[in-house]
């Protein structure tokens, strides 16, 4: 909270939260939205408090349990209460349904299986009555398909329906950015937008609007290739739009006119570039974002033309600008906008490095590094510049005292490391090699960081093998002495150096100038030897050039390249028999043919590996291009102004560059009168002539016929593109196609109305109608799969539209025969019999795998996933209905028996079934204590009972009710016979036996959940309460009075609730000996510990209050007050629990349902 | 999405603090630090916008506050700034002449304001009526339960007993009300 730490309160905020009062609970929420997060452990405790808020009758008790949640929820969360959060999707008050349709966002990023799901009815709240809810429902799948726009495409007309028909601001501008996200992805859309957008941009006053729409029409222009006339016209008009708000006098407005404009400039850079002279403008602006902003657009300006003008204005900026910040954004500016494209718009090179040289001079700087690779990468890519570079590099080298001098921390030091390097590298070109080599070797150098120091060193070896070249080849064997002798004496400086790498590469060159001084006291030839140490020519190898080295056919790089060692000893001793031997020889061979490629390949990499690394001294020179023979054709002629005096003495400055630029352009257009009349006058005007063809505005001829050297990439190089994504990127999973029709399998795993409950066993005892039950799963299967048939007939209708651009509105229109098909194919629906017997067809082969386990839950879980298969193949299986009908029958029989066993296996176990699936793989299984209260053909009520904390007589009955038929269900009530220890709360003044009304009506499909309360006296036994629900079944033409039966069943359990313990008192109060002692043991338990723990803690409303190994001691405390503690001991299967309470026969009974549960699974 | 909301003073001190993505405290106080210091050497009348280390700031100053909203890129930056104005209006309509004051003694509430205006880092309400109907009716609720003051003896001993180190006696700010100039609307 505001920063600091207090997870330490994380569970009194549970118990706040927990309060029955609202002002309690909304601080308890609010704190606990500031503090929890996905590592909180205390979250788990919270998943039936904040089922219940969800549920409860007062909506801001949900509102504000929603609005915590979606700062805290988690992938545990999110699976427990997607399905109830669905149901609050269509909750009667607008003020939840917008909080619940926000934070099924929330809910998708953890728990992406819902997506599917839910999604239809995320669709339907576009339409939402509610302006609120609307909008909510168009932000969250914004969200959604900004991240995955592939997947809502088929959602473009009906946006495009909200966008021409909505007033919202809000709305329309975050359809409009949705729109910029699809444009990219489906390019007829683009077309059709254009119009309705640039209404709005005449027509809207909302400048945040009116931005919003001027950013999609560039990204809709950019989807579409251009061409198209009136196109030119929409960018003219968005350019135009965004001069205004550039012109604008708000900071804001001029921020963002610049931001679009950086969009157009992508594409369309000349439209931009007329606007060139506001753009620099803004560079003077004060603000600070305003100016990077328009240096952005500047890098998409620049011309060959225009670059050294732009430059030079931001190298004033760079003298002027404060803050060092801003001055480096400048400065990674200019690089870049050199830079970009393969330096396609520099044309003379000697102006980019002297514009190098003059960044060096910058104090401060971090970017030194930047600097330094740029003349690296130049002097090594453009070899018509290395004679200038290195004569600049020298002079660098020779003033190093300035750039080093005030700070160590400096970082344009870094400089240094490229001019030692390249002058050592190019030293050919040096015309004093000896004064460069002095430079190098001064004391002042061991000052440099390490790295540095390690290049001088390596070049100073360099510089002296041209030295020596040189002298010999003057036949000044006293000079060249002389030169050993310098080495001789300034390296020992480097061999005391604490870097490693500089000592150790001083002392082996000092021990080889050593040694040719001793060559050259005999007066041995020795430079030529000396030189082809160095030899060689590098080539710049392109970055990713390692990673898309193929791997050579035949290698596997995960196989083993000696056998594993073997684990036996056995197989050690074994005597070498025959086959051992062949099988030797077998694999030996293999490997060897393996290995050669191997070798051959790495050989390869080292050598570019070599190739790029410059410290690395070439070891067979004969292999090798020698300095002498550079390959003369190679190098292009550099041209050279007779008027360019090539040495610049001292530092040089970039600006003679450019008034050498005005000259010689002047002189061109000079020359270009004079050509008519004298073809053959001047070197140069030859030289045009070679350049041939007529000289439009931009062709302006480089200074130097620049050969830029590319990037080296391995021999059959995979041409494959980097998948940058993240592969931590949560909206990854996200990535689900919505069209698709359900699957069975997909559905939420729901706690309420869950699919799995008609195989449960307590289902089986109330309804006894399975023939029935299977249709009703059927038809809903057939339900959801009609709706993804209609979207795909939507989508190609959708295209053939497109194909004859007719307007997106006349979907409307077609709606109607659509609806005529859809009517059709609910009376295909009705028709039992194929899915039926796919369903049953799968029933035997899951009983016969249930057999021999005897458990009722697995059942379910074989199911699903076969469901789903034969649904794909149904539509095809149509003609096959007859015969199937025939096997049915058999098979109903045979499920029938198969029901029957499970009735056999589990008599006595009816409450809190077990979420049908057991998953052992995932970490905790769904678990849910809902159970089944009564079922027929319209209605399905499920129910749970919790004790309440506030009152020690009263528990709650929350009901879910479900409607299963297609009719409206209203005026129903709930009654049920008081005995003498429980009652139902009745409102004052009813009588005993009046019914309560439900207080809600089901329209078809929907469910929606009532709470109950119970007064109760004792507590210590179990009881069964019988009880009815009537209600009316309205259909189209006829209503009926329909009743149901239901017996309510209060465990010992619901009077149980969960009370957190700290240990201290848990272990007083087993000393204080008022409890009485009883045991359990439970056999072939398999499941994880912590899973058996959680179950306790879930079903039985229980808290761990410390756990070792496998022994827990839990906690629970009953509405009464009663203390029940367990100690839970687990080992080979088997459960031991002792448990001690101070009213034995409440004990006995809660022992006896922990019992029930665990026989269940 | 909105990531994070953050609202402190002229000298940095967090007046209220809300992530829509969790970040361990350390982190928390890095990005306010960070985030105060870029905000604040900015003069008043240069662009709202700005572009933080981790995300797009949109940020308003009144009087002695800051408001910033740390944002993606799908938010409208125009349309965010329009949500501060209506989030300080509606704390100027609850509050009446909302002052720094406000924000310290009734942090909870301003909670529950912008809790109605800003869900999980979407935007839920921008109707500034609708915002302060549904703040007064919960508001009205909790009256009707007894508010603070019907807390069980236990928990309001044991806040009076809690140890801290020092409570300022005299606070003296000066004119700190926040000045709501009326905009028009975007």
């Amino acid at each position: 909270m505001l920063g600091y730490d207090v997870s330490w309160a994380a569970f009194n905020i549970v118990e706040v939260m927990s309060s029955s009062k609202f002002t309690y609970k909304r601080i308890g929420y609010l704190a606990a939205s500031q503090c929890f997060h996905e590592g909180t452990d205390v979250i788990m405790l919270t998943t039936n408090q904040i089922r219940k808020d969800l549920s409860s009758p007062h909506q801001y008790d949900t509102g504000v349990a929603l609005t915590g949640l979606s700062c805290f929820v988690t992938p545990d969360l999110a699976r427990d209460l997607a399905n109830d959060i669905m149901t609050l999707m269509s909750h009667t008050k607008p003020y939840i349904r917008k909080k619940a349709v926000l934070i099924m966002y929330k809910v998708f990023l953890k728990y992406p299986e819902s997506l599917r799901p839910a999604f239809p009815r995320l669709k339907e709240k576009l339409e939402d009555p509610d302006p609120g809810v609307q909008s909510a429902a168009v932000n969250v799948i914004c969200e959604l398909a900004r991240r995955n726009p592939k997947n809502y495409l088929s959602l473009a007309p009906l946006f495009f329906k909200l966008m021409t028909s909505s007033t919202n601001n809000w709305v329309l501008i975050k359809i409009i950015k949705l729109f910029g996200a699809l444009t990219p992805l489906e390019p007829r859309l683009g077309k059709k937008l254009i119009e309705p957008l640039t209404n709005l941009i005449h027509s809207t006053s909302a400048m945040s609007l009116l931005y919003e729409c001027v950013n999609t029409v560039i990204a809709v222009l950019i989807s579409l290739s251009s061409g198209m006339p009136n196109h030119s016209a929409s960018i003219q008009l968005c350019v135009q739009k965004l001069r205004i708000l550039i012109e604008d006098s708000d900071q804001n407005l001029k921020y963002l006119g610049l931001l679009a404009m950086s969009k157009i400039l992508k594409t369309h850079p000349k439209s931009v570039q007329s606007h060139k002279d506001l753009i620099l403008q803004c560079l003077d602006d004060k603000d600070e974002s305003i100016r990077l902003r328009a240096l952005d657009l500047l890098y998409g300006m620049v011309s060959k033309k225009n670059l050294m003008e732009i430059v030079k204005k931001l190298m004033l900026h760079v003298d002027k600008a404060e803050g060092t910040t801003y001055r480096d954004e400048l400065l990674t500016k200019i690089i870049d906008i050199c830079s970009q494209s393969n330096y396609q718009y520099i044309t003379n090179f000697e102006w980019y490095i002297s514009i190098l040289v003059e960044l060096t001079r910058l104090e401060g700087t971090r970017h030194g590094h930047l600097i330094a690779s740029q003349m690296l990468d130049v002097a090594i890519r453009v070899k018509a510049i290395r004679g200038f570079a290195v004569a600049q590099m020298a002079t660098l080298l020779d003033n190093a005292h300035l750039l080093t001098g005030n700070t160590q921390r400096n970082g344009i030091c870094e400089v240094l490391y490229a001019a030692a390097w390249i002058c050592g590298e190019f030293s050919e070109h040096l015309e004093d090699p000896m004064q460069t080599l002095e430079a190098m070797l001064r004391p002042k150098v061991a000052t440099l960081p390490g790295h540095i120091q390690a290049v001088y060193v390596q070049n100073a070896a360099k510089l002296f093998a041209t030295v020596l070249r040189k002298h010999e080849g003057e036949t000044d064997s006293q000079a060249a002495q002389e030169t050993s002798q310098l080495l001789i004496d300034r390296l020992p400086l480097f061999v005391q150096s604490a870097n490693l790498e500089v000592q150790e590469r001083a002392s082996c060159i000092l021990q080889l100038v050593k040694y040719i001084q001793k060559l050259q006291q005999k007066n041995v030839e020795v430079a030529e030897e000396v030189t082809a140490l160095f030899a060689g020519e590098l080539n710049p190898v392109a970055p990713k050039a390692q990673k898309k080295v193929p791997i050579p056919e035949g290698l596997d790089l995960d196989a083993w390249i000696n056998e594993p060692p073997s684990e036996s000893e056995s197989e050690d001793e074994k005597p070498k028999a025959v086959f051992t031997k062949e099988e030797h020889k077998h694999s030996r061979s293999r490997h060897t043919e393996v290995d050669e490629k191997e070798l051959a390949r790495r050989r390869e990499v080292r050598k570019q590996e070599q190739a790029n690394n410059p410290f690395y001294i070439k070891a067979s020179p004969s292999s090798q291009k020698v300095y002498d023979a550079p390959g003369v054709e190679h190098i292009p002629v550099v041209q050279i102004d007779l008027s360019v005096p090539l040495k610049v003495p001292g530092m040089p400055t970039s600006d003679q560059y450019l008034k050498l630029e005005e000259e010689r352009q002047q002189k061109e257009k000079a020359e270009r009168k004079k050509k008519e009349k004298k073809k053959k006058r001047e070197k140069r005007g030859k030289e045009r002539k070679a350049d041939s063809g007529p000289e439009s505005e931009e062709d302006i001829r480089p200074a130097h016929q620049v050969d830029i050297v590319t990037e080296e990439m391995p021999e059959n190089a995979l041409p494959s593109d980097d998948d940058d994504k993240d592969p931590n990127d949560p909206h990854k999973a996200l990535d689900i196609d919505l069209d698709k029709p359900l699957a069975d399998s997909e559905k939420l795993p729901v706690r309420t109305h869950r699919p799995e409950v008609l195989k449960s066993p307590a289902e089986d005892r109330v309804n006894e109608s399975i023939p029935q039950e299977t249709n009703k799963g059927s038809g809903k299967e057939k339900k959801e799969k009609k709706k993804g048939k209609e979207k795909d007939r939507k989508r190609s209708k959708e295209e053939k539209k497109k194909k004859k651009h007719k307007e997106v509105e006349e979907e409307l229109l077609e709606s109607q025969p659509e609806e005529a098909i859809q009517s059709e194919e609910t009376k295909e629906a009705t028709a039992p019999p194929t899915s039926t017997s796919t369903e049953e067809e799968t029933a035997p082969s899951s009983a016969a795998a249930v057999d021999t386990s005897s458990a009722a839950a697995p059942e379910s879980e074989p199911d699903e996933p076969k469901d789903a298969e034969p649904e794909d193949t149904k539509s095809s299986k149509h003609k096959k209905k007859k015969q199937k009908k025939e096997k049915e029958e058999k098979e109903k029989k045979k499920k029938k028996r198969h029901h029957h066993h499970h009735h056999h296996s589990d008599a006595g176990g009816e409450d809190s079934v077990q979420n049908g699936t057991v998953e052992e793989e995932e970490p905790l299984p769904p678990m849910s204590n809902y159970s089944l209260l009564a079922e027929n053909s319209y209605i399905k009520m499920v129910y749970d009972i919790q004790g309440n904390h506030q009152d020690e007589s009263k528990v709650v009955v929350s009901v879910i009710f479900e409607n299963k038929s297609d009719s409206f269900l209203k005026s129903m009530e709930f009654n049920v016979l008081d005995s003498l220890n429980s009652k139902l709360q009745r409102p004052e003044g009813a009588g005993p036996h009046d019914s309560l009304t439900v207080p809600f009506q089901l329209p078809p499909g929907v469910s929606n959940e009532a709470r109950f309360v119970f007064s109760v006296q004792s507590i210590v036994m179990p009881q069964k309460l019988k009880g009815t629900l009537t209600f009316i079944v309205k259909s189209d033409e006829s209503s009926t009075h329909e009743k149901l039966d239901f017996k309510l069943h209060f465990t010992c359990t619901s009077y149980l609730i969960t009370t957190p313990c700290y240990s201290d008192a848990y272990a007083k109060l087993l000393e204080s000996g008022d409890l009485k002692g009883s045991s359990l043991r439970l056999e072939g338990i398999s499941m994880p510990f912590h899973h058996l723990l959680a179950r306790i803690c879930f079903h039985h409303h229980f808290s761990v209050v410390e756990r070792i190994d496998s022994c827990a001691s839990m906690y629970s405390r009953s509405i009464q007050g009663h203390h029940v503690c367990l100690l839970v001991k687990t080992s080979d299967q088997t459960v031991s629990i002792d448990a001690k309470c101070d009213e034995p026969s409440l004990l006995g009974n809660v022992l006896d349902e922990i019992k029930q549960t665990f026989s269940k699974c | 999405m909105i990531k994070a909301i953050l609202i402190f003073n002229n000298h940095g001190k967090p007046r209220l603090i809300r992530f829509y993505q969790y970040f361990a405290e350390d982190m928390q106080q890095q990005i306010i630090r960070e985030t105060f210091h870029l905000v604040s050497k900015r003069d008043d009348n240069v662009c709202n916008f700005l572009e933080g280390i981790y995300f797009t700031l949109i940020y308003r100053h009144y009087a002695t506050l800051y408001f910033v909203f740390c944002v993606d890129s799908s938010e409208s930056e125009l349309g965010i700034l329009d949500l501060i104005q209506v989030f300080v209006e509606t704390l100027d309509k609850c509050f009446e002449n909302v002052c720094e004051l406000d924000l310290i003694f009734h942090m909870d509430k301003v909670h529950y304001i912008l809790q109605e205006v800003v869900m999980g880092g979407m935007v839920l309400e921008t109707n500034m009526n609708e915002i302060v109907a549904q703040v007064e009716l919960q508001n009205r609720m909790e009256k009707s339960e007894g508010g603070l003051s019907g807390a069980p003896a236990r928990a309001v001993s044991a806040v009076k007993n809690m140890n801290l180190p020092e409570i300022p006696r005299n606070i003296n700010i000066g004119d700190i009300n926040i000045k709501v100039p009326s905009l028009s609307p975007f």
